[in-house]
Formats: C-alpha cells, structure tokens, sequence
C-alpha cells in the first residue's frame, strides 16, 4: 500500500544514489517539485531516465548528479536546446554523461515490456536509421510466424519512477486525466515509485474506465499543490509557457545557472519556498 | 522587387499546409509544422484530424501550441491516449495519413537528421534527437517535410541519419522494409521539392513567388535537380494570410495575458 508521506521523506527514502531513476511526464504533469527535492539532497550517480527530458533533467545534469541518460528527444519545446544537456555532451561538463539514446515509440515499448514483466520489446522500428549503429542496445528479431525483421530492445525497469498527478484518496489510490505520457507504464515497470498529487481527497470519484494506479502499485504519495509547474495539471493550473522561455536565459552560462539553483533550490527548504524565492526575485528585477 | 505582403516564412507555412487535404488524418511535429497543420484545419480542409504523439488525436488548437502536449491540445481532443497506445495502434497500426515533419538537416534523399552535427560522440553541436520521427518517417503513409533552405541545412552528407528517407534512392526504401511511401514533398522558405519518381532524388517542383532559380541553387549543398515544368507557387490568398495571422495573434495575445 502506498504511504502518504512528505516529498522530503519519500525522495529520501526511496531514491538512491546510484539509482535509475524515471522522472516522466510527456509535457503534461513533469514531476517539476521532486527533481528539483533529488537535487536538494544531492542524490547522485542517477542513471536517468524520460522520453522527453526538459527542464529538470536539465537541472540535474548541470548540478553534475546524472551519470547517464537515456533519452529520445532533449529539448526545451518550442524555445530551443536544454544549454546543460548540451555542454554534458558537448563538452562533458560538470562530468561526462552516458548516453543511451532512442526514439518516442523505442521508450514506449521498453516502458510497456518492462510493466508488462517482458524482458524486451518487439515494434516495427530503426529502419534505416543510425541509432543502432550508436546504441548497442538496440537489437532486431525476427518474427517466427512471418519472417518479419523488427525492432527490439531491452525492457525498462527503473529503480525508481516518480511522477505527478492529479489526485489521490486517503489510500493512496492515484487518479490522472488529460495527456497520459508513460507515467502508468513507468511506474508499473519501476521496482519503486514516488507520486506527488495536487491535492488528497476522500474520494476519486473516476469513471469506470479512468486512469487509475491502485494504492498498492505505489510507493509513496506526496501532497505537492502545484508541483508540475512550470509544466501544467490539467484541470488545476496551465502552463507557464514565459518561464520555458525564460529557462533559455537561465541555463545558457554555467555560472548563472549555479547562482539560479543556489539561491531558488539549495537555499530553500521545499517547493512552496522555491516558488516564493522565485516570485520574489521577479519582483526586484520589477523595480530594477 | 516590390514587398509581396507576406513573409518567406508566411509563405512557407501557406504552401505546407495546402499539401494536407480535408480528411486526411495527419500526425504533427512541433513547430513549423504544427504550425502549417492547423493553417490546413482553419482555411481549406476542416475535416483534417490532427494527431499529436502526446495523445492527442484529433486535437482542433485554438492557439498554436509552444509544445505537442500543450493543455490545449488535450481539452480540444476528441480522445487522448497514452503514449504507447499512440505509437503502437495508431502509428504502427498504419493509420495515418502523413507524418508532417521538420529537420536540421536534409539530403538529397531526403533522409533527415535532428540528433547531432559533427561526430556522434564528440559533436559540434548536440541536437534534441530523434523523437518519434524514426518511427513516423516509416510507418506513416507518407512523409511530408518542412524545414527553411540553408546551405546547412540542405547538405550533400548527413552527419547523422535520425530518421529515413529514400535511403541511397532509386529501391533502397522499398527494400528497407519501411511502410509508406516516405518523403513525398519537401516544402521550403524558397520553394517545393518533390523526389523523382525513379531515383527519388528531390527535385524542386515549384518556386515561390519573387525566388529566382539561382537562389534555390545556392542555398542547396548539393547541385539541385529541377523539374522540367517547373512550377510557380501561387501567392498567398489574402484569406490564407488573415487565417495564419489571426491565428498567432491569439497565440501571442493569450501568452502576454497568461496568468503567472
């Protein structure tokens, strides 16, 4: 059964260093609060782990606390490049970072073979394309029934996944309406998982055929109010497309990123408090 | 020459979106092409069923998403689905239309590249990556794609193969074992290029209005095949323009005025 337990608790609990790690969240409900309480107490050596890494892989890989990354596309969408992925590859600043890289429908398989209890997936893909010829991972089979060549690559089984989501009841049953991503299949896969919830209530009230991860696929399940942003929760809060531009700026020059992290992450306590540092650095620049 | 009334961008996103035709089911990468898709849904073809690799399947935006899992998306979808859902029964599942794509850089081939530039392991400059193109460039019926014609961007050797195109050309593709029929328009700032029904090396079909033909061919890093009627693209309707342009203002609008 799920245990409703602080964000502090659980990231402290069930993360550790060395892990792989799934932060997931397909544009929609990113687990923003968690990755940036990982950072907070300095977990280190994660394999990591998202389709989409955008701003808190970003984050986490220019604090120097990723060892690898295993990715489809990483990017800042609609704005441009996550500048700290980039120097990471580029230039292997803070440190070197493993790539393990594949494609959207690539992820989606492994995450459902590794939910499903397969020790890989099949799909019909990397057909004439390099990637296998980077990724050593990435294998083909042949169908037994048709002869068919076709894709195949190791399931994903993270240590720990950690999404956001809606809602959850006293139980710790977990609801999650709108864009879905991989967030079922990751923590179906993952051997431990953290949820954080825009808010506990008594009852899910979810029609029949909802998306719902029963209490005792859950780890833990953390009450964060808005803890997705910048990202958005449906039916809660939109999202704050002005600070994805604004992460351009941020992320671009090491020493400014390290003074951003400082003074809105390491000098803070937890979520709320990182939104009121950043609230009030927007006021000084106001008068500025 | 005297000011057309539009922009080379304005322009590009009115000839890629009169590719797509009502009805068709189409899966949209982000930005220009998302941006064409829905130019497509508002003006000409209504019916067109836009899908989103975030879910989102018929999605009828009323702003232009900055992502392709913006809110927006989901609340104007018809369904939303997850993501393995997505890729296994809709794309894999062989039903969609055309894949709308766009590139960093392209071949002659039209084989594309959004993962590295210079040396895998040591790159120049790092890319977002693949993304759900691998995939949609061989299961899609066919592939359109979108991208401003650069000498860096239209190069005569990829430096990474992210997703496929014709291969090497002539029956390289048909003997890959992808689905579809793979890049059947390349819609430029400049002009169209379509791929030879035999060698499918691309050829430019059609030069917008005011390019003259030796602008295309220094923009390509390749010595650029062309049609022998070679077409002039039609300019944009002012009602095409108003349609583009009401669109963005909304989006600009509602980002000014978005609550923090």
């Amino acid at each position: 059964m799920a245990e409703i337990t602080s964000l502090r608790e659980a990231v402290g609990a069930l993360i550790r260093n060395g892990d792989s790690v799934a932060f997931e969240g397909f544009t929609h409900l990113i687990p923003s609060a968690a990755g940036l309480e990982a950072i907070r107490q300095g977990k280190r050596d994660l394999g990591l782990i998202r389709m989409t890494p955008d701003l808190i892989y970003d984050q986490i890989i220019g604090m120097g606390l990723a060892r690898s990354l295993t990715f489809a596309w990483g990017g800042n969408p609609g704005v441009g490049s996550l500048h700290r992925l980039r120097e990471a590859t580029e230039c292997g600043w803070p440190r070197p970072l493993v790539l393990d890289e594949r494609s959207h429908a690539d992820m989606a398989n492994a995450y459902a073979a590794g939910a499903s209890g397969l020790p890989f997936a099949v799909f019909r893909g990397h057909i004439g394309d390099d990637l296998p010829k980077v990724n050593p991972a990435i294998k083909r089979v042949t169908c037994p029934f048709t002869g068919e060549e076709l894709a195949a690559v190791p399931a994903l089984n993270p240590d720990v996944a950690v999404i956001h989501a809606q809602r959850a009841d006293r139980k710790g049953n977990v609801l999650i309406w709108g864009i879905l991503g991989v967030q079922k299949e990751a923590v179906l896969a993952a051997r431990r998982s953290i949820v954080t919830v825009e808010e506990i209530v008594d009852e899910l009230n979810a029609p029949p055929n909802a998306c719902i991860l029963p209490s005792f696929t859950v780890g833990a399940v953390c009450p964060v109010p808005h803890g997705a942003w910048p990202s958005y929760a449906q039916g809660y809060y939109k999202r704050d497309n002005r600070f994805y531009k604004a992460w351009d700026a941020v992320s671009r020059e090491r020493e400014v990123f390290q003074a951003w992290i400082e003074r809105h992450v390491l000098a803070t306590s937890d979520f709320a408090e990182f939104e009121a540092s950043l609230k009030a650095a927007a006021k000084e620049t106001a008068h500025v | 020459m005297s000011d057309p009334g539009y922009d080379a961008d304005e322009i590009m996103t009115v000839a890629a979106a009169r590719q797509l035709k009502n009805g068709m089911v189409c899966f949209v990468g982000i930005g220009m092409p998302s941006a064409a898709a829905n130019l497509a849904r508002l003006s000409h073809a209504p019916d067109v069923v836009l899908i989103y690799e975030s879910g989102t399947i018929g999605s009828k935006p009323d702003l232009l998403p900055l992502s392709i899992g913006d809110g927006e998306l989901s609340e104007t979808a018809l369904s939303v689905v997850s993501v393995p859902e997505m890729f296994r029964y809709w794309l894999q599942g062989g039903r969609i239309d055309v894949g709308f794509l766009g590139a960093a850089q392209i071949d002659r081939f039209a084989n594309i590249n959004t993962t590295v530039i210079g040396d895998y392991a040591r790159p120049k400059t790092r890319l977002p990556g693949a993304g759900g193109a691998p995939e949609i460039a061989t299961s899609a019926k066919e592939i359109f794609v979108m991208l401003r014609m650069t000498p860096r961007a239209f190069v005569a050797q990829l430096d990474f193969v992210t997703s496929l195109g014709h291969g090497s050309g002539g029956k390289s593709r048909a003997k890959s074992g992808a689905r579809g029929r793979g890049p059947t328009r390349v819609i430029t700032d400049l002009g169209i290029l379509e791929p030879d029904p035999e060698s499918h090396e691309l050829r430019l079909t059609s030069l917008h209005p005011g390019v003259r033909l030796p602008d295309a061919e220094a923009a390509c890093g390749w010595k650029l095949a062309r049609a022998a009627d070679l077409a002039e693209t039609p300019a944009p309707t002012a009602g095409e323009l108003a349609a583009l342009r009401d669109f963005k203002s909304r989006t600009a609008a509602a980002g000014a005025g978005r609550p923090k």
